[in-house]
C-alpha cells in the first residue's frame, strides 16, 4: 500500500479554490489505490497552470514547452515502454498550441494518458479565450468576443477513433479518481478532458454552472458503440455527460515497433561490432 | 588521369542509378571518385545532372569540363556539348530522342533497343548506358559485372542475368563503334570506401550508439533518415517520422531524457521550427544532436540546391544564453568522426550539438581509404543505476565544480528524475528567486563553457605556416579549396580550414590568428552572399580578412571556377 503522503510535492501556487486542487487530489488517490510508487511512473507537462502539476506531486517529471507534452511523452514511451507516462496539459496547451500533436498521438495510439485541465479560459496569461471557450467570449485580447467556434475534444477524439475517451469534472472527485485509474490501466492512448473551473478568470463556467449540467453517463451505457458515443460527445449544452464516452482497444504504437517491444532501449546493449559491419555497404 | 563523366536527363530517367553504379564500379576498382548531383525540385521531367570525377589521385570537387557525356535527353545535348572537351565522347540514343547529332564526338547508341533485345525490358536502357560508358573507357568488364551483380542481387538471379546482358551489349556496342579512347587507367588497386555526406552522418550516429531518431523529411537532410531507417531493425534503433519538426525535436528530447542517444535532422525551415526545442534542450540539460542540412533560403528558397547560408542562424538559434557545439564537416570522412564527437560532447556536457552540412556534402559520394571505428569515443556518460541508492536522494541539477550534474535515467529505482524548462532548483523544481537563477546560469553556461572550449580542435592547416597568401574556408568547401590550393603550389599559399565552430577554437595549441596576421593576403571563401564566417571570425578574434570570395547561385564551387576567382583576387593585389 502506498500512502498518499508519498506523492506530496511542492506547495501549489494555484489560486485558492482552483479546480486543479481536486485533480491533484484525485490523481494522488488514484496512484495510492493502484499501489504505484512515485518512481514507477512519469509525468510530462507543458506550460500553463496544468504544467505545474507534477511539481506539486512526487514523480519522474519532464516539464517541457507549451503545447509539446505529447511528442516528449511519445519519445519516452518509444524508448521505455515499461514506464507508464501521463501528460498534464491545459486546454490552451493541448488543444491550441499543440493541436497537431493531439491528432498524431491519437493516430499513433501511443500508450500515454493525457489529462487535460479544461477550464475554457487561459489562466496563466490572465483570462483570454481558449480553444474551448464558448463562441462570443469577450476578453482583453478579444474585446469584441471570440469569433471562433469552440473545439469539442470529445467529438474530435471519438471521430478519430481514439482508444479511450473520457470526461471528468473536478467537482466529482470520486468519479475523476476512477477515470484516472481506468485510464492508467488501459492499454492505448487515453484522453481525459477534465472540466475544471477557473475561479479567477472564468466567471461563466463556474462550479455552479458545471454542477447544473454535468451528468454521469447512465449505467448500462455502452462505450464501445462509436456512433452512440459520437452522439453523446456532441452534448455540451443543458447536459454535459461525464464518464468513459468511448473505448476501442487496438494495438498500441509501442507494441508495433519491434525494437521497443524487446524492452527499454536504455538497457539494450549497444554492439559497435554490429555497426562496423555496415561499412561493407560502402565497399 | 582526371576524367569527368556527366549524366544529364530528366528527373525519373534514372540518372542517379547510372551515376551511383558507375561510381561504385570505379571505387571498387581502387579509383578515387567524387560525385555531385544537381537536381530540380520535381519528381518527373526538368533537367538534372550527375557528375562523376575519377582520378588516380584523391579528388574532392567537380571540374567544369566534361570528358564523357551521357545525354539521356535533348537538353543535355544542347546544354553540355560546349563543356565537352575536344577529345571527349558523348552518348545519346538517336532513335529515342529522334535526332542525329553530326558532331563526331557523339556516339549514337540505341540504348532502349538494346535494352529490349538483350535485357528484355526498355527499363534496362540505364544498364546499357552504364555498359557503354565503361566500354568507351575500356574499363574492366569483370569489375562491371561484379558491381552489377552486387547491385541487383537482392532482386533475384533473373534480374541480375538480364542486367548483365544489357550492360554487356552496351559495353560491346561502345567498344566496337568508338575509336580507341584516351582514358588510360592505372591497374586496379584495393577497393576504396565510397560514401556520401548524409550516409556518413548516419553511420557516425549509428556507430556512436544512436538508439532514437525522429525527423520530418526535408531535402537535403532526408538522406540521413533514410540511411538510419534502413538499418534500424538490425541495430535496435527506433526511427519515427514525426508530424512536424517541432514534434521531432521534442520526441528526441523525450527519448534522450529516457536514457538513450538521440538525434534529429532537418533543413533550414524545419530547423527554424525546432528552435524553441533547442532552447529547451539547453535549459533541461538534455543531450541532443541536431543535423542541419543547409539549402538556399530564405523560406523555401532553392529546395534542392546548396548554400552555406545558415551558419550565423545555427550559432545563434534559440532564446536565452547557453553553450552549444557546432561542427561543419568538410568531407564525408570528417562528417563521420565529427558526428561521433557531437554525440560525445552533447552527452558529456548535457548540451545540444549541431552538425551543419549542406546539399553538396549530403549528396556527394567521395572515396576514402577507411573509417576507423577504433578512433570513436564510446563513452556513456549517463548514470545507469538507481541514482538514489547512495544518498537516498537524487538531484538532477546538483551543483558541481564542472557544472555538469550526474544525469540519471528515470525508471532505474526510487531516485526521481525531474527536468524543468522553467528556472529550477537542484531538484528540478520551479523557483522564482534571483540567487538560484545566477547559480544555475553559472552551472549551465559559465562553468561548462571553458571546459567545452578545450575540447574543440583548431583549424586544419595545409601548406606553409608562414605563407604570404592564406586561403580560408569552413565546412563543405574543403574539397574545392584543397584542390584549388594545390593548383597554386608554385606560390606561397596556405589553406586554413575550420570544421569546429562552436565554441570558437582557441589559439593555445595553434595560433592561427597570428598566422593570419602575418600573411600579406587572406582570402575567405564561402558558399553564401554575405561572408557569414568572415563576420564570425571578426566577432570572435577581431581579425578582418583582406578579400572574400562568395558564391550564392545555389551551386557548389568547382575547382576551375574557384581557381579563376582566386587568380582574379591575386591579380588585383
Amino acid at each position: 500500500m502506498t500512502f498518499l503522503s508519498a506523492f506530496e510535492g511542492q506547495t501549489p501556487a494555484w489560486c485558492p479554490g482552483c479546480g486543479n486542487f481536486a485533480i491533484l487530489r484525485a490523481f494522488q488517490q488514484a496512484m495510492a489505490e493502484l499501489d504505484w510508487q512515485p518512481h514507477q511512473f512519469l509525468i510530462v507537462s507543458g506550460i500553463g497552470q496544468a504544467g505545474k502539476f507534477p511539481h506539486y506531486l512526487r514523480c519522474h517529471t519532464f516539464n517541457g514547452l507549451h503545447g509539446r507534452t505529447l511528442p516528449v511523452a511519445t519519445g519516452i514511451r518509444l524508448v521505455n515502454s515499461r514506464l507508464p507516462v501521463f501528460c498534464s496539459a491545459g486546454d490552451g496547451d493541448c488543444y491550441g498550441e499543440g493541436g497537431n500533436h493531439l491528432l498524431a498521438a491519437i493516430r499513433r495510439n501511443i500508450n500515454v494518458k493525457l489529462l487535460v485541465h479544461d477550464n475554457q479560459v487561459y489562466g496563466l496569461t490572465k483570462g483570454q479565450a481558449s480553444p474551448t471557450s464558448a463562441a462570443g467570449t469577450a476578453s482583453k485580447t478579444q474585446p469584441f468576443g471570440d469569433l471562433s467556434q469552440p473545439l469539442n475534444p470529445m467529438a474530435l477524439a471519438v471521430a478519430m477513433d481514439a482508444s479511450f475517451v473520457a470526461r471528468g469534472f473536478s467537482g466529482n472527485l470520486e468519479q475523476l479518481q476512477g477515470l484516472i485509474m481506468e485510464a492508467a490501466k488501459h492499454q492505448g492512448f487515453a484522453l481525459i478532458d477534465i472540466l475544471q473551473p477557473c475561479v479567477s478568470f472564468n466567471k461563466v463556467n463556474t462550479y455552479e454552472w458545471y454542477r447544473q449540467r454535468v451528468v454521469p453517463l447512465e449505467p448500462g451505457y455502452d462505450p464501445t458503440d462509436r456512433l452512440a458515443a459520437f452522439a453523446r460527445a456532441l452534448e455540451f449544452d443543458d447536459k454535459i455527460p461525464t464518464g468513459v464516452l468511448y473505448r476501442h482497444q487496438h494495438p498500441t504504437f509501442e507494441e508495433q515497433v519491434s525494437v521497443s517491444r524487446q524492452g527499454p532501449l536504455a538497457v539494450q546493449p549497444f554492439d559497435r561490432a554490429k555497426a562496423e559491419v555496415l561499412l561493407a555497404d560502402f565497399l | 588521369m582526371d576524367t569527368t563523366i556527366q549524366i544529364g536527363g530528366e528527373a525519373g530517367q534514372g540518372i542517379v542509378t547510372i551515376g551511383d553504379t558507375l561510381a561504385k564500379v570505379f571505387s571498387r576498382h581502387g579509383v578515387h571518385v567524387f560525385t555531385s548531383q544537381d537536381y530540380e525540385s520535381r519528381i518527373r521531367g526538368g533537367h538534372n545532372l550527375y557528375r562523376i570525377r575519377l582520378s588516380e589521385q584523391p579528388v574532392q570537387a567537380i571540374r567544369e569540363r566534361i570528358d564523357i557525356l551521357v545525354a539521356l535527353d535533348a537538353e543535355s545535348i544542347h546544354q553540355h556539348s560546349r563543356e565537352l572537351v575536344d577529345h571527349g565522347f558523348a552518348l545519346y540514343d538517336g532513335e529515342t530522342l529522334k535526332r542525329t547529332v553530326t558532331d563526331e564526338r557523339f556516339l549514337d547508341i540505341p540504348l532502349v533497343r538494346l535494352a529490349r533485345q538483350e535485357g528484355g525490358s526498355p527499363i534496362m536502357a540505364n544498364t546499357v548506358a552504364i555498359g557503354a560508358v565503361l566500354g568507351i573507357m575500356r574499363f574492366s568488364a569483370v569489375a562491371m559485372a561484379q558491381t552489377l551483380e552486387k547491385t541487383f542481387q537482392h532482386r533475384g538471379a533473373e534480374v541480375v542475368a538480364s542486367n548483365l546482358k544489357a550492360a554487356q551489349a552496351g559495353y560491346e556496342f561502345a567498344q566496337s563503334h568508338c575509336p580507341l579512347c584516351s582514358f588510360v587507367l592505372a591497374p586496379p588497386a584495393a577497393g576504396r570506401l565510397l560514401i556520401d555526406g548524409a550516409s556518413a552522418i548516419g553511420l557516425g550516429a549509428i556507430a556512436s550508439g544512436l538508439k532514437f531518431y525522429a525527423a520530418y523529411p526535408m531535402t537535403p537532410s532526408t538522406g540521413v533518415m533514410t540511411y538510419i531507417a534502413s538499418h534500424a531493425k538490425e541495430l535496435g534503433i527506433v526511427v519515427e517520422q514525426a508530424e512536424d519538426e517541432i514534434s521531432a525535436i521534442n520526441m528526441v528530447l523525450g527519448a534522450s531524457f529516457a536514457g538513450v542517444r538521440s538525434m534529429t535532422c532537418s533543413s533550414g525551415g524545419g530547423f527554424a521550427l525546432m528552435v524553441e526545442g533547442l532552447s529547451l534542450a539547453a535549459m533541461t540539460e538534455t543531450p541532443v544532436v541536431i543535423g542541419l542540412g543547409m539549402r538556399p533560403g530564405p523560406a523555401t528558397g532553392f529546395p534542392t540546391r546548396t548554400e552555406q547560408g545558415d551558419l550565423l542562424f545555427a550559432l545563434h538559434a534559440g532564446h536565452g544564453e547557453f553553450p552549444r557545439v557546432l561542427f561543419a564537416p568538410g568531407t564525408p570522412e570528417q562528417a563521420f568522426y565529427l558526428t561521433n564527437k557531437a554525440f560525445d560532447l552533447a552527452e558529456k556536457y548535457q548540451i545540444p550539438a549541431l552538425i551543419l552540412f549542406d546539399q553538396y556534402l549530403a549528396d556527394s559520394l567521395v572515396t576514402c581509404d577507411r573509417l576507423d571505428f577504433g578512433k570513436l569515443c564510446p563513452q556513456d556518460s549517463r548514470l545507469r543505476d538507481d541514482p538514489a541508492s547512495d544518498s537516498g536522494t537524487y538531484r538532477r541539477y546538483a551543483f558541481t565544480p564542472s557544472g555538469v550534474s550526474p544525469m540519471a535515467v528515470p525508471g532505474n529505482g526510487p531516485g526521481l528524475v525531474v527536468a524543468d524548462s522553467d528556472e529550477h532548483d537542484q531538484d528540478g523544481h520551479i523557483v522564482e528567486d534571483g540567487q538560484t537563477r545566477i547559480q544555475m546560469t553559472n552551472k549551465r553556461l559559465m562553468r561548462k563553457l571553458p571546459l567545452l572550449r578545450q575540447e574543440i580542435s583548431p583549424p586544419e592547416l595545409l601548406g606553409d605556416p608562414t605563407a604570404e597568401i592564406v586561403l580560408v574556408g569552413w565546412g563543405s568547401t574543403y574539397g574545392p579549396l584543397t584542390e584549388a590550393w594545390r593548383e597554386f603550389s608554385g606560390r606561397s599559399v596556405a589553406l586554413l580550414h575550420f570544421s569546429q565552430l562552436s565554441p570558437f577554437p582557441g589559439t593555445q595549441t595553434f595560433d592561427y590568428i597570428r598566422l593570419l596576421r602575418q600573411a600579406k593576403h587572406t582570402v575567405c571563401v564561402e558558399n553564401n552572399a554575405t561572408g557569414q564566417f568572415a563576420r564570425l571570425v571578426q566577432a570572435e578574434t577581431g581579425f578582418t580578412f583582406h578579400h572574400q570570395i562568395h558564391r550564392y547561385d545555389g551551386r557548389p564551387f568547382t575547382v576551375d571556377g574557384l581557381v579563376g576567382e582566386i587568380h582574379d583576387v591575386l591579380e588585383r593585389i
